[in-house]
Parts: C-alpha cells; sequence; structure tokens
C-alpha cells in the first residue's frame, strides 16, 4: 500500500538519482528552475537565432522575479477560487441551498464566458493599474471549473455511504468532513488543477495593467516587435505550468491512493 | 423495547405505513416480511429516523424517539443495509471503528474493540485489518457491515434486507452467524426480508405487512400453522407450506418416548433438536418410517415415526 507499483519499478535496474530524474514533476521543478535562472546564459542562442536583434534578451527585470510575481498572481486567484468555489459547490448540493445552485451555475458559468481582457477593462477604471484588476480576472476565470468540479466530486458519492453514515449517527459536518469530502477531493483537485494551469497563461495578460508577470517580456516583445522577448516570456509560462500540473497530479493520486491498495 | 404505536407514513398520496402498531420486545429478533412496496424498510428507517412518521409514536425504552436528537439516537442503533456503503477510503479497521471514533472512545478502546468483532465475524485480522472494502468480496463486506453496527455496542441492531444481495451459500453461512450472535449478545434485532425462509430461520416473531398495514405479527410457528390472511400463505408459498411446517418443529417435539420393551429401530439416530423437516429427508433417503432419536447428551430419547410427522 505505501511503495506503489512506479516506485518499484524505478527503483530496478537504475541508480536512486537516475529514478528521481524520472519523475515528472522532479524534472518539471528542474527544467523551469534551469529556464528562470539560466536564462541570461542562454543569450549566445537567441542571439544566433534572431541575429536582426540588437537585444536578443529580456533584460527589463530578472526572470526570477517575474516568475515570483506570475506565481503570486496565480496562487492568490487559485487560492481564492477554491475557497469560493468549493463553498459555493458545498453549499448548493446541502438541502438548505439546492435552490440556489441554478442561479451560482449561471454566475460562475457567466464568470468563465466574460474574457479577462473585458474584465480589466472594466475594472481599471474603478481600481487603478496594478495586479488588484488581475486578481478579479483570474479568480472569476478560476470559479467555473472548481464550482462544477465540486458538485460532481460530492454528487458522485455513493447513496448507500451517504446513507450508512447518517444511520451510524454521524452530523451533517461530520458527514461532509469525513465522508464527502474525502471521496470528492480527487474530483475537486482536478477542478483547481484546470483553473490554476489555464490561469497561468491567462495571467500573462495582467501585465498589461502594470503587473510585474512573465506577460512582461511577452507584451513589450509584441509592442517592440523583439519576438525573442515574446519566446522567452512564453517558455518560461509553459515550464511553470508544467510544474503546477505535475504537482496537482500527484496530489491527487496521494488523495486517491486508497483506490490503489 | 420498541413500540410502535399507530405508525403511519406518506409518501404523497401514497400511505407507505398505515396505523401500524405492534412493540418489539427486549432481547427479540423481529423480522418485517412483506412483498415490495409493503412499507417494511419505511417502517425500519422510521425507527433511527432516517425516516419522519407522519403520525403515530415510537417509543425506544420508553421514550418517544421524536425527543430525541436523531445522531444520538443512531448511535444507540446498529444500522446494516443491503447496498452495505462501507466507507470505500476507509480501511476495514476504520470502518468497523466508525460509531467507537464518533463516541470518542480511547484508542486503545477501539482497538480492542476492533479485534474482538472481526473475531465474532469470523475476519482475519492478519488478511482484512488494513485492506479497503473493494479488495473484499460481497460476503466479507457485509461481515464489516455487521461489526461496524455492533462497535458502539448499541442494544438495538437495525437490519434492512442485509443478506439479500449475496450468494446462497454465503447468505446461508451468515445467517447462521447472525443467529449465533443474537444468542450470545441477545440484542434486540429488527430484520427487514422479503425471504420467507430467512424469516423462519431467524425470527422469534414475524411481522407480516401488506400495503402499509400490518397483516399478522406472530410466532414462526403461528405464521405456519395459523396464518392470518392469504398473503401470508402466499408470502410461505403454497407449495412448499407443509415442508416450511416441518422445519419450524423439531423431531423433540414429536418423538414418542422409548417405552423400554422394544428395541430401538437400526440407523444413526437423529438429535431431538433436528427439524422434522430433516426428520423427514433422512426417511425417504433411508427407505424407512421409524428413526431412532437420542437427547443433546447422546441418550436414546425415543422413537420417530412417521406417522407423527402428519399429527395435526
Amino acid at each position: 500500500m505505501t511503495g506503489g507499483v512506479p516506485r518499484q519499478n524505478r527503483g530496478r535496474g537504475m541508480g536512486r538519482g537516475v529514478a528521481v530524474l524520472a519523475d515528472r514533476l522532479v524534472l518539471a521543478v528542474l527544467a523551469l528552475a534551469a529556464l528562470v535562472l539560466g536564462m541570461p546564459v542562454l543569450k549566445p542562442l537567441f542571439a544566433a537565432l534572431y541575429p536582426a536583434l540588437d537585444r536578443p534578451l529580456y533584460e527589463g527585470d530578472s526572470f526570477l522575479a517575474l516568475t515570483a510575481g506570475h506565481l503570486a498572481l496565480v496562487g492568490l486567484s487559485g487560492l481564492t477560487a477554491a475557497i469560493v468555489g468549493v463553498a459555493a459547490g458545498i453549499a448548493v448540493t446541502r438541502p438548505a441551498g439546492a435552490e440556489f445552485r441554478g442561479l451560482i451555475e449561471a454566475v460562475v458559468t457567466a464568470g468563465q464566458t466574460f474574457p479577462p481582457v473585458a474584465v480589466l477593462a472594466v475594472a481599471v477604471p474603478v481600481m487603478g493599474f496594478g495586479p488588484e484588476p488581475a486578481l478579479i480576472a483570474l479568480t472569476l476565470y478560476a470559479l467555473l471549473p472548481i464550482v462544477e468540479n465540486t458538485i460532481a466530486g460530492l454528487e458522485g458519492v455513493p447513496d448507500a455511504v451517504l446513507e450508512s453514515a447518517r444511520g451510524l449517527g454521524m452530523r451533517p459536518a461530520e458527514v461532509l468532513v469525513r465522508v464527502e469530502l474525502p471521496l470528492a477531493a480527487p474530483v475537486i483537485i482536478a477542478g483547481i488543477r484546470t483553473a490554476v494551469v489555464i490561469n497561468v497563461g491567462t495571467a500573462a495578460i495582467a501585465s498589461t495593467v502594470g503587473a510585474k508577470t512573465l506577460g512582461l517580456p511577452i507584451i513589450v516583445g509584441l509592442n517592440g516587435a523583439n519576438p525573442a522577448y515574446v519566446v522567452q516570456g512564453a517558455v518560461v509560462v509553459a515550464a511553470l505550468a508544467v510544474v503546477l500540473d505535475a504537482g496537482f497530479d500527484r496530489l491527487a493520486s496521494r488523495l486517491s491512493r486508497w483506490r490503489r491498495a | 423495547m420498541i413500540a410502535f404505536e399507530r405508525v403511519t407514513k406518506r409518501f404523497g398520496p401514497w400511505t407507505a405505513v398505515n396505523d401500524v402498531s405492534f412493540t418489539v420486545g427486549e432481547g427479540e429478533f423481529c423480522v418485517l416480511i412483506g412483498p415490495s412496496g409493503s412499507g417494511k424498510s419505511t417502517l425500519l428507517k422510521m425507527v433511527n429516523r432516517l425516516v419522519a412518521q407522519d403520525a403515530g409514536a415510537i417509543r425506544v425504552a420508553g421514550e418517544d424517539i421524536a425527543g430525541v436528537a436523531p445522531e444520538e439516537l443512531r448511535r444507540r442503533m446498529g444500522y446494516v443495509i443491503q447496498s452495505v456503503g462501507l466507507f470505500p477510503h476507509w480501511t476495514v479497521e476504520r470502518n468497523i471503528a466508525t460509531v467507537p471514533v464518533l463516541l470518542g472512545w480511547p484508542k486503545g478502546r477501539v482497538r480492542d474493540r476492533v479485534a474482538e468483532l472481526m473475531d465474532l465475524l469470523k475476519l482475519d485480522p492478519g488478511r482484512f485489518r488494513d485492506a479497503f472494502p473493494h479488495q473484499l468480496s460481497g460476503g466479507q463486506q457485509q461481515r464489516v457491515g455487521v461489526a461496524r453496527a455492533l462497535a458502539g455496542d448499541p442494544p438495538i441492531l437495525l437490519m434492512d434486507e442485509p443478506f439479500s444481495a449475496l450468494d446462497p451459500i454465503t447468505r446461508d453461512t451468515l445467517q447462521g452467524e447472525l443467529a449465533n450472535i443474537h444468542r450470545q449478545t441477545r440484542k434486540t434485532i429488527v430484520f427487514v426480508t422479503h425471504d420467507m425462509d430467512e424469516a423462519l430461520r431467524l425470527a422469534d416473531r414475524i411481522a407480516v405487512l401488506e400495503h402499509g398495514r400490518l397483516v399478522q405479527c406472530a410466532t414462526p410457528r403461528d405464521i405456519l400453522t395459523r396464518p392470518a390472511r392469504d398473503i401470508v400463505r402466499d408470502l410461505v408459498g403454497r407449495e412448499e407450506w407443509g415442508l416450511k411446517r416441518l422445519a419450524v418443529e423439531t423431531v423433540g417435539d414429536r418423538a414418542r418416548p422409548a417405552d423400554g420393551t422394544s428395541a430401538p429401530p437400526p440407523g444413526e439416530p437423529l438429535p431431538s433438536a433436528a427439524p422434522l423437516r430433516r426428520a423427514l429427508s433422512e426417511m425417504v433417503a433411508r427407505g424407512t418410517d421409524r428413526l431412532p432419536v437420542v437427547d443433546e447428551h447422546g441418550r436414546p430419547a425415543g422413537v420417530l415415526h412417521l406417522a407423527d410427522l402428519v399429527r395435526p
């Protein structure tokens, strides 16, 4: 139960160091770190690829600072959306909240379909430039998959399991915390994963309103006809998305370990 | 122990349970039986307030359950359902420990109680304690289900067709074990089934329901010998009625005591506690109309004649 099959396979015929490298999460983190910290080293490469450019490497900010700003924006909006989305999903699957289900689903669908750029356009005049309007746009954008998956996960808990939980004397809160949420967790995590990975890409637009993200080299590159900047920003965004995806994958598989016992 | 007083439950225009009154005595094994839609499951679920009655009252140990918090009431009653409903993300040990953990027992006591119940339900701890429900067969799962229901040592056990989904051999074994557990623990058991053989085998008393009304509430023997209505005969099965009646009486009930003058008939003797149905089967198999009978200590206790079986 503790040693999964992949771990046993990895141990066979490979050194321990090599086995760690075969892990998707570790590989993705290493690739991201190499890109973020080693971008200046790649300057000759970009110079060779784009010989016409005077400045083939984005040097306006360090990629570490840009990545940290990007991650903070994605993390904060993801956390807010997860708390609000899971809470809403729980609320509308309780008997008392069932009548609000249609309303909540309509609101989160609108949040998803409203283009984030349009949200920024509406929010900036009210809130000013900076990360705050972007935070709102990204949070709204992330709600739909989280709410939908929370509802689907909770509704997927078998009736017999709920009946025995109640029949044995669990209070509604105990049924939720001990039975429903653990069983729905892999589906809920999948929703948060989708939302966060999509937002890693979407967060780049926040730099149009002055937030410091990996979108900055992309936007500066687009404005200044510097494709090298665009590539540099985009590659790090992609690596960050892969890291988060692998991380959520690890979390989901840990939460459903009992299925593979 | 459990008193139903003019209990009624309606679902929209349909009356599921209609003015039912009867009492289940302390330590009694009471089986609710009836065709589907007769209201037997609804009646059971009103005892632990999973279903609320529209009229009438249910008293447990003299106390009206309407005045008890549902969760508190349920922790005093084991509950076993046909689809088992084990918690799939918990090990067998954690599943069985559900109610003791809810009741806040100390860890050591919970562990001892789980070990005791695994022993009672014949679940090998080495094999099953850390197993997850999906690794178990249907019969093993329901053993865990029964252990889980008994874990808090409740005085009452409610069982809703617990063995109906099992294969006949597993069902037979679990029925035997439930009968043993009832003998050992003297829990008050309310058990729902649609299988009259199961009811006749397990029950001290059988409550027959039809269209939400109580048709008859009587001992298995009275159900067989004095069925109140056609529905009772139908549930017993008209063709098999005679054989089922033989199944609820023992050889000792009808054997003629040894008179000491004539030698007992030859052949392997039958224990006086054996059902008459087995005696008939032995007579047919051996081609004889007389069988020697011994008591529980193996001492000769008389002779059973074929004619004794058909005596009214």
